[in-house]
């Protein structure tokens, strides 16, 4: 790895040389390196590009890691990763990708994660895009994510990209069985002429399900965002959107709720809330010595903390 | 010490205009000063004007000699003015321990800043970590923005109405927290209060009604008058 891709590994996984436990690591198209564990198998995809992630039931307390590094300028790929989650799991898993380009082509990743969560089993899902670079090409990701959770399965997911990404497009769809909970934060800054577009579709299918569907965005310069959230309730379950976000500039942020209930029990609530930073945050903060600029920093760094 | 001179603040309303401070003059040279009148009187316009939060239409303001009229907010607060709002501010994100040390200036270990909660009568290891969002109540958010300027510990410390949203249990120990701090600040404090046990740890208090300067001079020459006006409506005299 050169100093490009370390820095790349550390904004996207927070890891500085290769980590513990299961990994699988790819620079550039390439593989960069894989480790097994006795309970999670990584097995590369013979027809298309990408790899399965296979979990024994019962593994706790594990981890797996999954970045991805661009640092060649015009690269474009399009990587199908699955995840077989076992009964009784409870584990975390670190994907990411970190995009340099120094050219003027653009760079493209695009990244489809299926999870099969088994009865029981929890996962936390932990996923950060990063983009940098002088060149004037484009950082380009669009994640895909289809989650499937069986009866009393947890996921969580974290999802931030907080710089240098030019457009995004990322798409979440989920079905939720019997007492299935998924938790979902997402955390974005946009900034320059960047757009990023976040859609999310749950289908509430069992008896007891529950999904909670946050997003906190920062919209700068004129940037704009467009933030969709679907969710259907098709049995007794409780469901909850939220899209709360900051403008500046002349950025533009469009929250688009849609929720749908199927089933008398279904209980749902979409709460969105658009506006520039209030004016009082800043003047708080000028009584306690800070610049305004100083004072707009500190409200946006805890804001998407 | 703090000089107003000729300060007045007239706003623009229905095409008439009105006008919240009317000719202020004052020096405050004591190191416990309460501002009180009635509501509406412009006490916390005055305050704000002090901060710099709003620029008087007329007049100007010295602070140790220089003049401060045309120094924004945070030129103030670097040259040792605080300013604890009524009304607390809330940030999704900011933790309690985030704010105190923005206040301080400085990086504070968890100890430091549970000194100052504590000093404020918070239990300081539940709120360390927790945001200052609408998940605090009226009265935690008002002890920590007390324990922020505190934190602060400049020259001039001015409160607007501390005692506002707090439950008379709590405001025992409130009047406890400022007669510590008289004791142990360095600077002066003005309050804007309309507490008598406030009125009464005061070296001067300040008397504004309708936007003026009514009365001015020590608890033992304002308080009794004062007192004795309690139930009376000022337009009936």
């Amino acid at each position: 790895m050169d100093e490009i891709q370390k820095t790349l590994l550390e904004q996207v996984a927070g890891l500085h040389e290769v980590p513990a436990g299961a990994y699988n690591l790819r620079i550039n198209g390439e593989a960069g390196g894989r480790n097994t564990t006795a309970n999670i198998d990584i097995v590369p995809k013979t027809d298309v590009s990408g790899i399965d992630i296979i979990i024994q039931p019962g593994t706790k307390n594990e981890s797996v890691h999954i970045p991805v590094l661009l640092s060649q300028s015009g690269l474009k790929e399009c990587v199908y990763n699955d995840f077989y989650i076992g009964e009784d799991c409870d584990v975390t898993i670190v994907a990411g990708c970190g995009i340099h380009n120094g050219g003027d082509a653009a760079s493209e990743h695009s990244g489809v994660h299926r999870f099969f969560l088994k009865k029981n089993a929890r996962i936390k899902y932990v996923e950060k895009h990063y983009g940098s670079g002088e060149g004037t090409g484009e950082r380009v990701m669009n994640p895909t994510t289809e989650i499937t959770l069986d009866e009393g399965a947890y996921m969580e997911m974290d999802t931030v990209q907080i710089k240098g990404v030019d457009s995004t497009k990322r798409v979440t769809k989920a079905v939720l069985g019997e007492d299935a909970t998924l938790v979902i934060k997402e955390k974005l800054m946009t900034h320059g002429k960047q757009t990023a577009e976040t859609e999310f579709t749950v289908d509430l299918n069992g008896k007891g399900a529950s999904a909670d569907v946050v997003s906190r965005s920062v919209a700068k310069d004129s940037s704009h965002q467009v933030f969709l959230s679907k969710i259907n309730g098709n049995n007794a379950c409780t469901g909850h959107t939220e899209c709360d976000a900051i403008i500046m500039d002349s950025a533009s942020v469009s929250a688009i709720p849609e929720i749908t209930a199927n089933h008398l029990e279904a209980s749902l609530i979409h709460e969105a809330a658009i506006g520039k930073i209030a004016g009082e945050q800043i003047i708080k903060l000028m009584t306690l010595g800070l610049t305004e600029e100083e004072a707009e920093a500190q409200i946006i760094n805890g804001f998407l903390k | 010490m703090l000089e107003l001179r000729n300060v007045s603040y007239r706003v623009e309303q229905d095409s008439a205009g009105k006008e919240i401070l009317k000719n202020i003059s004052l020096t405050i040279k004591e190191r416990f000063v309460a501002v009180t009148g009635p509501n509406g009187g412009g006490k916390s316009t005055l305050a704000k004007v002090l901060a710099g939060i709003i620029v008087p239409t007329e007049g100007r303001i010295f602070l140790d000699g220089e003049d401060i009229t045309d120094l924004s907010i945070t030129e103030r607060a670097k040259r040792g003015i605080s300013f604890a709002f009524q009304q607390p501010v809330r940030f999704k994100g900011i933790t309690v321990k985030d704010l105190i040390a923005l206040a301080a200036g400085k990086k504070l270990s968890t100890a430091e800043v549970c000194d100052y909660l504590s000093e404020v009568g918070l239990c300081a290891r539940d709120y360390v970590n927790r945001e200052v969002n609408a998940s605090l109540s009226g009265g935690e958010l008002k002890r920590i923005e007390i324990a922020t300027v505190m934190a602060r510990g400049t020259a001039l410390s001015i409160f607007d109405e501390p005692e506002a949203g707090i439950d008379l249990w709590s405001f025992q120990n409130l009047i406890h927290v400022f007669e510590e701090m008289y004791n142990k600040i360095q600077g002066s404090i003005l309050i804007i209060s309309h507490q008598e046990r406030i009125l009464n740890i005061a070296d001067k208090i300040i008397v504004i009604a309708g936007g003026e300067l009514s009365r001015t001079g020590t608890r033992e020459e304002i308080l009794p008058e004062l007192l004795n006006t309690v139930g009376t409506c000022p337009k009936q005299k």
